[in-house]
């Protein structure tokens, strides 16, 4: 089943920023990674998917249900997590928990509880009070206290440190394997590769990459590493080269034969041919949007 | 009615201040009235001789002498424009500060339609205006017989009803404002209380500017007038509550569109 179907979804904001006949389809269960760098359209494709801003054309649909004309119900079984958690001034953390159990028309206590014990949340601590660390965690137990069906986390990391990121992405790793889906947005790629089981690629407003992660990060380009020394200079398909006295490395996208032939013509002490890691995909992808500008 | 209740609770502070700051003042200047009524006679006679400035505070058809006298003209100035303030002051900022305080994105990504949203909060000022003027007109009535003064109840509660629905109406032009705004909210709705005040007092003047009784919601507050008819204007409130209900109206159009930054 589908839970995020978007439709040729199109925000314009007048400028040239917003996102632009984007499809996008994230199934149930899936761990969904939604990878751009910032003002890449991430943002307002979640602001748009919850209501917060209408889209200028095209649909979307979570769990099967127009976002437009029941958002309500989507709501009620969505769980948000803002990249900036900003609450009412002046109220303490288990009030605004209970503000947002109330609203949701549920009783939270339990969840609420548990969440905060893991993630040592003082719930007795006025807002102000909190740093911004601190305040993202009111925002996790906000959005996770009600058990939701959907997650959807804009760059949930950004303030946690190291150890509460790893806590943090245990709880969601569990909830994924409840049968919540995850949809998390980041720049940030090791989270994306270590967490995700989907992704997709987004660059001014437009997808330009959507896959499982595993064949993101299998594309036919290759990271070559080469000791000793070659001619790489009649050979296409090269790019991101670096040389050391001994040594070249470089990412390679061509013809096998031809590099094979290149690299015997040379004298080769040492080889090594890998795939590359999703930050040099990421790369790849966002220097090809730039070749074809 | 969660929202309603968190907006109650949100408010409280600025609830009390307000009512208790315009309370406290009339029930400070009833209570100045024993000690100034043996000089009134004098008083009045410098008052009425003020110009276009009695005429403007509608002092030379109020008779200061007479306590009901004295409290309309004093009242007409401290509840009047202090009510007005903090009916704008509350409605104004209502809808648009849940954008301002950035708070807009918690509020709204819980399954709440906006339609509740706006209903909500336009309950929680209804709520807070009426409350406060049921204070102020305790605190009112509570001076008149601590200084052993009968109160004409029915010029009392006409001009406490004229006042009320002035306050209602202005809440309804600023809650249409607050859905439209986004930053620099509160100065608005007190600006605009401010130049309804003077458009009165300018009416009151010159003959030529009466049409601006229409156009303010001070037109119907004219102590003067409700003392003289004991009775309010039927046809400036009606304007009035009509200019409330657009006012309103807009709200719910223009909030359940919005693009929430």
């Amino acid at each position: 089943m589908d839970i995020i179907k978007t439709t040729k979804l199109t925000k314009n904001y007048g400028k040239a920023r917003g996102i632009i006949d984007l499809d996008l389809t994230v199934k149930q269960g899936e761990f969904f990674g939604f990878i751009g760098p910032n003002g890449a359209g991430k943002s307002t494709t979640i602001r748009t998917l919850l209501g917060l801003i209408s889209p200028t054309a095209g649909s979307a649909e979570i769990f099967g249900k127009d976002i437009a004309k029941e958002k309500e119900v989507i709501l009620q079984r969505v769980g948000y997590l803002p990249s900036e958690a900003i609450f009412y001034r002046g109220m303490k953390v288990k009030d605004i928990l209970k503000l947002s159990a109330d609203l949701r028309k549920k009783d939270c206590t339990a969840e609420a509880k548990s969440l905060c014990d893991h993630l040592q949340l003082d719930t007795a601590r006025k807002i102000d009070e909190l740093s911004f660390g601190n305040r993202k965690k009111v925002g996790i137990v906000c959005a996770l206290q009600h058990n939701p069906e959907l997650l959807v986390l804009d760059e949930p990391t950004s303030g946690l440190d190291p150890l509460m990121q790893k806590e943090f992405f245990e709880i969601l790793r569990e909830r994924n394997k409840q049968g919540t889906t995850i949809f998390l947005s980041s720049h940030i790629l090791s989270e994306i590769q270590r967490n995700c089981t989907h992704a997709a690629i987004i660059r001014s407003g437009k997808i330009i990459a959507c896959d499982s992660v595993e064949e993101l990060a299998k594309t036919s380009t290759k990271r070559v590493n080469v000791h000793g020394t070659v001619n790489l200079d009649a050979l296409g398909g090269v790019r991101d080269i670096e040389r050391t006295d001994d040594s070249v490395s470089f990412l390679y996208n061509g013809d096998m034969s031809a590099l094979l032939n290149t690299l015997s013509a040379g004298k080769v002490n040492d080889l090594t041919v890998s795939e590359p890691d999703l930050e040099e995909v990421f790369m790849h992808y966002y220097e090809k949007e730039d070749l074809t500008k | 009615m969660t929202l309603v209740k968190h907006e109650l609770k949100q408010s409280k502070l600025s609830f009390l201040i307000w009512t208790l700051s315009i309370g406290f003042m009339i029930a400070l200047c009833v209570f100045l009235y024993p000690e100034m009524s043996s000089q009134m006679e004098d008083v009045t006679d410098i008052f009425a001789s003020m110009g276009s400035f009695t005429a403007a505070f509608g002092m030379d058809r109020l008779n200061f002498g007479t306590l009901i006298g004295f409290y309309a003209v004093e009242c007409g100035n401290i509840l009047g424009l202090g009510g007005a303030f903090y009916a704008a002051f509350c409605a104004v900022a209502v809808l648009s500060k849940e954008e301002k305080e950035k708070t807009a994105e918690f509020l709204l990504t819980h399954p709440v339609s906006r339609k509740r949203i706006v209903t909500e909060k336009l309950i929680s000022v209804i709520i807070l205006i009426t409350a406060m003027n049921v204070i102020v007109y305790a605190l009112a009535v509570g001076s008149f017989a601590a200084i052993d003064e009968t109160v004409p109840m029915k010029e009392m509660n006409l001009l406490h009803i004229a006042y009320y629905l002035m306050q209602i109406e202005i809440a309804g032009i600023c809650f249409g404002i607050s859905a439209f705004v986004r930053k620099g909210n509160i100065g608005i709705g007190l600006g605009m209380a401010t130049i309804l005040y003077f458009l009165n007092l300018v009416a009151n003047i010159t003959e030529s500017a009466e049409f601006l009784k229409y156009i303010t919601p001070f037109g119907y507050c004219e102590a003067a007038d409700i003392m003289a008819d004991g009775n309010l204007d039927k046809t400036l409130i009606g304007i009035g509550m009509a200019v409330t209900v657009c006012g309103i109206a807009r709200a719910y159009i223009k909030y359940t569109k919005k693009d929430i930054q």
